[in-house]
């Protein structure tokens, strides 16, 4: 009874995001298509989150990302079964779990969709880990097909010249591994118009993300974290731009009509790294439960940062920068700044990092920009230690403790 | 001392030694993880490269900075920084390597204190013209950071000079482990790997002397007396700083034949062309053809064939993998390097490593029974 009241209630009901469902709808497309696509005569590229998709989306060939389905994997709480499975197949426990359940399912295909689509191609960028790269060659030996890896340096301190060379250099050699395995030219033309839609779709991500600068924010992080599924798959196609037209509309006028995720907001929190897949609700309800709302986060606002300077040059020509210089590919010292401006522009009370045993480049050095953060900023920060995809990694009574005491630092 | 007390002395005190070594020398010293640290540069800037590998002692400061699922040498290495171990340093140069060493790059250089601090970020990709030209230029702008921060100059002919030294060490360590595997008997057990940790860490022009001294000291085996009677097995995997693990291994019926550590064999793998116009591109081609540390990108299935050729060229019974335990490239690779030496009919043991090896007992246990199955 007290369930179905809780389904009924208008006062939930008012604060649901409309646009979720035409958000399924397009993935679900997405995802038909993905798997009809050899029937078709369609090319399907397996790429990294963090990777150049707009060629691919030039060239015709249908990007699908092992990252989006490892979260998807999470969501479903398969995430344990399936790394156990590559766990079976030799594979550490203590690597990355969305490789282990992308692994897992390739060989299981018991996932939520039943596996991935195969590829044709692999097209693998390490902006975002050497994991990545680890991962797609064992998908070039499983698969037997050809990888393109786009390698662009970690930045320490600076963005070097020798760096941009090498990186645009590459964007070239991925055009041709490209036209080579599609059989056909890149055309230019289009390439430029893809670039444009990409831009255009990066800049209404951000507008999104603004919203929640407003108090109260009209959503939360937890709401990022699904709608981001498009400015990563679908970068640079029409159905984006019009997508997050319509979501950046909803979400002004929810700020215009007062409405608000967190009822009855008080405290803002900024969270750091990938989600906890198979706990997003109970985070979402736990803090909500401290009148608390996580109005942004470093993870999703990372495809807002990969707008490129154009500076007058080609969108291929941007790219290599902007590719190169993503929020994981930086230096702690770098990231600070851009923690510090996010503190700034969402006005925000404290600090939420997810120490994520999966991603290594993401969380250590988390300890160190925590204290930066305190010492510098003044701002409480809570580390929690859990892990994306595989719930073995997660302690529900020590996380809910862990909260609840930081919460009470926060009020107090 | 004769050189295998050196090399011992030395092997068991890094640290005293360059403490000490440094004192008498004057010579300053950059620290580094990782084989594709440019040690010629190094050594032709009249710096003494040194190599660092962990800690054998407790950590306590370096918790402070990494999370418990970082791998022993990133979190050993930053303790030693960071207690006043490693005192002695002047710097120390990060060549990228991997996902957590590129993080110790920054936590070392925020809190380490070090005079110096360099981050070469070498290419991961090591199969195209684009990657070796890129690779050329992070070496150059390296070359120019280390005289500029040193204040001296690095001449195309000191680099020469340096890649000659490195040269003829390299053929002595490749010497060495010729002569080792066709008589493991001439040495002990751990003879090779404390005199490999020794050819890291020494002052390069000290070792040079001490391993030719060495070397020349060695006596023929007429008799065939070093013939062990022993199994032959070969090491593969990163890092391996436990001399116990070949003494076990010997108790349990086996000799270390060979290996591709990256503090073994892949260190002096690989000679330098000294007839080329650019010392540079010399060097960025030993990086680019020896056989590839899983963290960098090269032929998707390289290890795999080297190491089966390897068993092979070394009539090797068997595979023992030393995993260090959180290091992702390494654990990434595992599963197709056994599959490689499973369909060759290739017995292999995996062995995971902590801080320290499993307990004696457990692992003479584990070693007796894998030797038995060894042809």
């Amino acid at each position: 009874m007290a369930e179905n009241e809780k389904k009924h209630d208008p006062e939930k009901e008012k604060r649901k995001i409309q646009a979720v469902s035409r958000m399924k709808e397009i993935m679900t497309d997405y995802y038909i298509e993905a798997k009809g696509a050899r029937e078709k005569g369609r090319k399907v590229a397996w790429i990294t989150s963090g990777g150049p998709v707009e060629p691919l989306i030039a060239m015709d060939v249908i990007p699908v990302y092992p990252e989006n389905h490892g979260a998807m994997i999470g969501a479903s709480k398969m995430g344990a079964q399936l790394c156990e499975q590559a766990e079976e197949m030799g594979y550490s426990r203590d690597l990355c779990s969305y490789a282990r359940a992308d692994i897992g399912d390739a060989v299981a295909k018991t996932g939520p969709i039943g596996g991935l689509p195969e590829p044709d191609m692999l097209v693998c960028c390490n902006n975002i880990c050497g994991t990545v790269l680890k991962w797609y060659e064992t998908a070039a030996r499983f698969f037997n097909v050809p990888l393109f890896i786009l390698d662009t340096p970690f930045i320490h301190r600076e963005f070097t010249d020798s760096a941009r060379k090498y990186v645009l250099a590459q964007i070239y050699e991925y055009i041709s591994f490209l036209e080579t395995h599609c059989g056909r030219k890149m055309d230019y033309e289009r390439m430029e118009e893809v670039g444009r839609l990409s831009v255009e779709a990066t800049q209404l991500w951000q507008s999104v993300l603004d919203t929640c600068a407003h108090k109260p924010a009209p959503m939360t992080a937890f709401d990022a974290f699904f709608h981001l599924a498009l400015i990563v798959t679908l970068r640079g196609t029409q159905v984006t731009v019009d997508y997050y037209r319509q979501l950046l509309d909803e979400l002004n006028d929810r700020i215009d009509r007062g409405i608000a995720m967190v009822p009855n907001e008080k405290y803002r929190l900024l969270w750091d790294n990938l989600p906890v897949w198979y706990r997003t609700r109970w985070l979402s309800d736990k803090f909500a439960g401290h009148d608390a709302a996580l109005v942004a986060d470093t993870y999703t606002s990372a495809w807002s940062g990969m707008l490129p300077e154009m500076n007058g040059q080609s969108f291929l020509e941007a790219m290599s920068e902007t590719y190169t210089k993503v929020y994981i590919n930086i230096s702690i010292d770098r990231m600070f700044d851009i923690v510090a401006g996010m503190i700034q522009k969402y006005d925000v009370d404290g600090m939420v990092m997810h120490s994520n045993r999966s991603c290594k480049p993401y969380s250590l050095g988390q300890y160190d920009l925590r204290q930066m953060i305190m010492d510098r900023l003044g701002v409480p920060t809570l580390i929690i230690e859990a892990d994306m995809v595989d719930e073995r990694n997660f302690s529900e009574s020590q996380i809910d403790t862990r909260i609840d005491a930081f919460m009470e630092t926060l009020k107090s | 001392m004769n050189p295998l007390d050196r090399f011992k002395s030395v092997w068991n005190d890094p640290n005293d030694y360059a403490r000490k070594r440094k004192q008498q020398t004057g010579r300053k010293i950059l620290g580094y993880f990782c084989s594709y640290a440019p040690e010629e540069l190094i050594h032709a800037a009249g710096l003494w490269p040194f190599r660092l590998l962990g800690t054998k002692g407790e950590i306590r400061m370096a918790d402070t900075h990494l999370q418990s699922y970082c791998c022993s040498l990133v979190r050993g290495g930053l303790e030693a920084a960071l207690n006043g171990s490693l005192d002695f340093l002047d710097g120390a140069v990060f060549p990228h390597t991997c996902d957590s060493i590129q993080r110790l790059s920054d936590i070392w250089r925020l809190n380490a204190g070090f005079a110096h601090h360099f981050d070469a970020v070498l290419p991961v990709r090591l199969d195209t013209p684009s990657a070796r030209q890129y690779m050329i230029d992070v070496l150059n702008e390296f070359r120019q950071e280390l005289a500029d921060a040193f204040g001296t100059e690095i001449s195309d002919d000191a680099v020469w000079q340096a890649i000659g030294d490195y040269n003829r060490i390299r053929e002595k360590l490749s010497t060495l482990y010729e002569l080792r595997s066709r008589a493991p008997g001439l040495f002990d057990p751990s003879t090779v790997h404390r005199i490999m940790t020794a050819a890291m860490v020494m002052e390069r022009r000290e070792f040079s002397e001490q391993i030719t001294a060495f070397l020349e000291g060695v006596e023929p085996d007429a008799a065939g007396r070093s013939d062990t009677g022993r199994k032959r097995v070969v090491l593969s995997g990163g890092i391996c700083t436990h001399p116990d693990i070949y003494e076990l291994l010997a108790r349990a019926g086996a000799d270390v034949v060979w290996d591709d550590l990256c503090t073994g064999a892949r260190y002096f793998e690989g000679r330098i062309a000294e007839d080329g116009t650019d010392p540079l591109a010399a060097l960025a081609d030993r990086y680019m053809e020896r056989t590839v540390c899983p963290a960098k990108h090269q032929d998707i299935t390289v290890r795999g064939r080297a190491l089966v050729d390897m068993v092979r060229h070394q009539q090797a019974g068997g595979v023992i993998f030393l995993l260090l335990k959180f290091c992702d490239p390494h654990a990434f690779d595992y599963p197709y390097l056994k599959k490689f030496l499973d369909e060759a009919g290739i017995p292999s043991l995996l062995l995971e490593i902590e801080e320290q090896p499993p307990p004696e007992g457990q692992l003479m246990t584990r070693f007796e029974t894998f030797v038995d199955m060894l042809a």
